[in-house]
């Protein structure tokens, strides 16, 4: 019982940690940046800031996917898609917004169409010159198909691997769609060669220390809202859904309807995630919607842990510093890295990083304990680490399962 | 007709007749000289009708070679000769034979100049003498070419060709030649009906397109006939373009089946998502091209053994290295699907860059044997041998896998394991090698579709990934754990994305297929073809 109280007070002084550090960062960094002399020691360069909020979205795309692959088991191998199309919506509007400054002058069509004839704005294309109207954009469309898509799949229960695989195969017809000049989203170039936003230069110092912050305080808030989803009683739904979706069931709970809320807010999610990445990379195109990236953003998650919620951020940075750093350093080597860490954290690593560092912290309490008074013999259900690694297939041993 | 056709091309022995008697070389020779001399192009006309009256086919060489601005004469001694240009010589070829009589410098000849109006008279005269080449494929070019260019003037050298001609195959290419050159003469109205007859008889695009361009200029009971000559010809193209279109997507669904076939085993059959299969594929097609490059260096002769010696060496090292993959990490994650996933995620990469690192990023060229090239024409639509060995090839593995998993211990003891793991393991069957030799099989027949595919894909690093996606949802729509959903799956979803093609292009009819099997899947979660079971998943 008091180690449980204990344990609760640790998560939750975690995720506060978290979240000071996160409101810390979106002050400080652009602190550094724009107001310390360019040769102090303390001074942050653009491209570090740019960078690093490049990995804030990433980390909130991961932390997305952990919302519904660590919490509620589904694993999706397509949220790539939602940041994709959170992104274009943002480049929607940024496209928009270079006006007649662009190659061809056209103060309404974007370079693209007037390159390809078209003498028009397509529908969908309206309302895009407003900041809000893409703003509710970016959190509507990814929100809307993961809203369409979760409610056929999880309504015929289609679970499991197929659910991974039909996820895949959205990404993968995305993709090819994009990839077409005539969806009228400039085809395989994306969109790109971005001047404001907001009236702000996207190029300029203050604006990219302004996108970071944007990025920190976003991140910030979705790590609270996971926490809240997680804290309540529609959480433990949503683990149990996970661990027992049939029982779940059997119970009396709508398990489709569990799953379809997860999936949304979590699209949702990652659609604002990369709605900021846009603008801090300078470019979107459909190799966003490659669905390696979506696997990638799963091999994230892993390493930091899954069903945590500091895991993803952490292993989301982690892993793309590496792979910053090697595909500088030694750009042949990248994919035996990152393949090697898709092995090593399966085989090895099944709860992450969080998940070893809370589980060598429990082992040593339960030490201590012993040592000092025999401890009380309570088991504790820990709401977030306890079932986390063994929990996909309760009923199933070491052997291999028919797919059927 | 086609058969005869072909009989006709394979059996030259049945076409040995007697050419007409050789004109006297010395004749063609001496006309052959007055090129030197003509003064303009009516003169150079006058010699060409004068050389086609000889009416001997070994005037053809000098003709073609005029019409190409080949034929040239030495100023000094005023002799023709046909002129090949290599830099700053030319080469001198005697007229008639081709032999190489010497080179010249290019200012020391001048060519025989020809126009337009001058080249469409030595095609006719060409077209004329080539009716009566002994070669019966030379015969059937000449009435093809002389179809499609109709003249009156050729009607009477048509006429006498038919009148000689013995093949049957070619005296109908012939009397398809006459009848279009019939509806450009002045013939009375019945004779123009009956080549319009005979010209809708054919069925082909040419025969239409000639029949547009000739109801166009016509009026009367000619143009009703040519109207209902085309509408008759469409319906028959129409057929053909649908049985194209079969074809084409039976040529995709062999290579879906190809592709799909080994995963159909370790996913179906297995229940292990191996996302690595791809990559076996690769294996295959890279074990071909070593293959192909060791017999280029050590023995050219066997180069259309190549396939054959590469089959069983792909199977072998495809299933190698599945056998390591189980051994070394599948089989520690049985009963956590996802985590299999990821785990051979990871697997692919790693071979992918392997392979990178060793044979380089770019494309290898891996080459087709003698056999596999190639076409044959049925009726109006063309069928290329590679696709047809590999429609038999995807059949012929998909029947042994058959064979292999129904009749014989090893596939027992595979689906008793499938069934009842603990209830196998009782009766002796030692079930973690029968998982890893099943996860063999399957990663190796992965690597002989591999050398199927490098046979009509590129051989990049990248070649698996093309085809993971594809296979998966061919095993899942056609129903997993069964390999005749499998051939059904690869078959209807070929041949749905080739109809789709012409209607909505490649890129967004690939779209459709997908978002229809995403479709297909919420109305059947366990595909087309689903085992029964009482199961409950968890």
């Amino acid at each position: 019982m008091i180690t449980g109280k204990l344990f609760a007070a640790g998560a939750d002084r975690r995720i506060a940690i978290t979240i000071t550090i996160l409101l810390a960062i979106a002050i400080i960094v652009p602190v550094l940046n724009l107001a310390v002399p360019q040769n102090s020691a303390l001074h942050i360069p653009p491209y570090a800031v740019a960078l690093f909020g490049k990995y804030l979205c990433y980390a909130m795309l991961a932390l997305a996917l952990d919302l519904v692959w660590g919490y509620c088991g589904i694993l999706s191998l397509g949220h790539a898609a939602f940041f994709a199309l959170g992104g274009y919506a943002m480049g929607m509007y940024l496209m928009r917004q270079i006006g007649d400054r662009g190659v061809y002058a056209n103060p309404v069509l974007p370079d693209f169409m007037v390159f390809l004839n078209w003498k028009e704005l397509p529908w969908f294309w309206y309302g895009f010159d407003q900041f809000w109207f893409a703003a509710l954009m970016v959190m509507v469309v990814p929100g809307l198909l993961a809203f369409g898509f979760g409610w056929l799949a999880f309504r015929s229960r289609v679970t499991g691997v197929y659910l991974s695989i039909i996820t895949q195969a959205l990404t993968y017809a995305l993709l090819l769609a994009f990839f077409r000049n005539d969806m009228g989203f400039g085809g395989n170039n994306g969109l790109t060669d971005f001047k404001d936003i907001l009236g702000f230069n996207v190029q300029a110092d203050a604006t990219r220390s302004a996108l970071f912050s944007a990025s920190a305080i976003a991140l910030a808030l979705a790590v609270y809202v996971t926490w809240r989803i997680i804290g309540s009683k529609y959480g433990k739904l949503l683990m149990a859904v996970r661990d027992a979706e049939s029982r779940t069931r059997f119970l009396g709970w709508r398990a489709e309807n569990v799953k379809l809320f997860a999936f949304t807010v979590s699209a949702v999610m990652a659609g604002i995630a990369g709605a900021l990445y846009v603008p801090q990379v300078g470019i979107i195109n459909p190799g966003e919607f490659e669905p390696a990236n979506s696997i990638e953003v799963v091999v994230w998650a892993a390493v930091g842990g899954r069903a945590t919620i500091v895991g993803p951020i952490i292993g989301a940075i982690l892993v793309n510093t590496g792979k910053s750093y090697f595909t500088g350093a030694l750009p042949d080597y990248w994919l035996f890295a990152l393949g090697g860490l898709f092995i090593a954290v399966t085989l090895f690593l099944p709860q992450g990083i969080v998940g070893m560092w809370d589980a060598w912290r429990a082992r040593r309490r339960e030490r201590l304990a012993a040592g000092e008074v025999v401890a009380p013999q309570e088991v504790v259900v820990r709401p977030e680490t306890a079932a986390a690694g063994k929990w996909s297939e309760p009923d199933s041993g070491a052997e291999p399962q028919p797919a059927e | 007709m086609t058969i005869l056709r072909l009989l006709a091309l394979l059996l030259p022995l049945l076409t040995a007749f007697v050419a007409p008697a050789a004109a006297d070389e010395a004749e063609l020779r001496e006309i052959i000289a007055k090129f030197a001399t003509a003064k303009g192009f009516a003169a150079t006309k006058s010699i060409v009708e004068e050389l086609a009256a000889v009416g001997d086919p070994a005037a053809e060489r000098p003709l073609v070679a005029l019409s190409d601005g080949d034929l040239v004469f030495r100023e000094s001694d005023r002799e023709v000769f046909i002129g090949k240009e290599s830099g700053r010589t030319v080469r001198l070829l005697d007229p008639l034979t081709g032999e190489v009589l010497g080179e010249a410098k290019k200012s020391e000849i001048s060519k025989i100049k020809v126009n337009n109006t001058l080249r469409r008279v030595i095609r006719d005269a060409v077209g004329a003498l080539t009716l009566s080449s002994p070669d019966p494929v030379v015969r059937i070019a000449a009435a093809d070419t002389m179809f499609k260019t109709p003249s009156a003037d050729a009607i009477d050298a048509l006429d006498a060709a038919i009148a000689r001609e013995t093949v049957s195959s070619v005296r109908r290419k012939l009397e398809q030649a006459r009848a279009s050159s019939v509806l450009v003469s002045d013939l009375p109205e019945a004779d123009k009906l009956a080549a319009i007859e005979m010209i809708a008889e054919m069925g082909s695009r040419d025969a239409a397109s000639l029949l547009i361009a000739y109801e166009a200029q016509s009026d009367g009971a000619l143009k009703d006939a040519a109207t209902a000559a085309i509408a008759k010809i469409n319906e028959t193209l129409a057929f053909w373009a649908v049985a194209q279109n079969v074809w084409y997507g039976m040529s995709l669904g062999s290579v879906l089946l190809l592709a799909a076939i080994g995963l159909a085993i370790t996913f179906g059959v297995m229940g292990v998502i191996n996302m690595a299969h791809g990559e076996m594929v690769m294996l295959g097609a890279y074990t071909t091209f070593v293959v192909q490059e060791l017999i280029r260096s050590t023995a050219p002769g066997l180069f259309d053994w190549s396939l054959a010696i590469a089959l069983p060496l792909a199977f072998l090292v495809s299933g190698a290295v599945g056998l390591a993959i189980e051994r070394g990490i599948i089989r520690f994650l049985y009963g956590r699907p996802l985590e299999t996933l990821l785990a051979t995620w990871g697997v692919s990469l790693i071979l992918q860059q392997a392979v990178r690192t060793i044979f380089g990023p770019t494309n290898r060229e891996v080459g087709n044997p003698a056999w596999m090239s190639g076409a044959v024409d049925i009726g109006q639509m063309s069928v290329t041998f590679n696709r047809l060995w590999i429609l038999v090839f995807a059949l012929g593995v998909f029947a042994v896998l058959l064979y292999v998993m129904k009749r014989t211990p090893w596939g027992l003891q595979m689906r008793a394991v499938t069934a009842n793991r603990r209830m196998a393991s009782s009766m002796g069957i030692k079930t973690p090698w029968v998982d890893a030799l099943t996860f063999a099989l399957g990663s190796g027949i992965a690597g002989i579709a591999g050398v199927a595919l490098s046979q009509i894909d590129n051989v990049s690093p990248n070649l698996g990934q093309g085809y993971i996606i594809d296979s998966f949802m061919v095993v899942v729509f056609g129903g997993v754990g069964n390999l005749w959903g499998t051939l059904v799956g690869a078959f209807s979803l070929g041949i749905l994305n080739k109809f789709l093609e012409p209607y909505a292009g490649a890129v967004l009819g690939k779209i459709i297929v997908l978002v229809v099997i995403i479709l297909f899947i919420q109305k059947r979660p366990r595909g087309l073809f689903a085992l029964k079971g009482r199961a409950v998943e968890a």
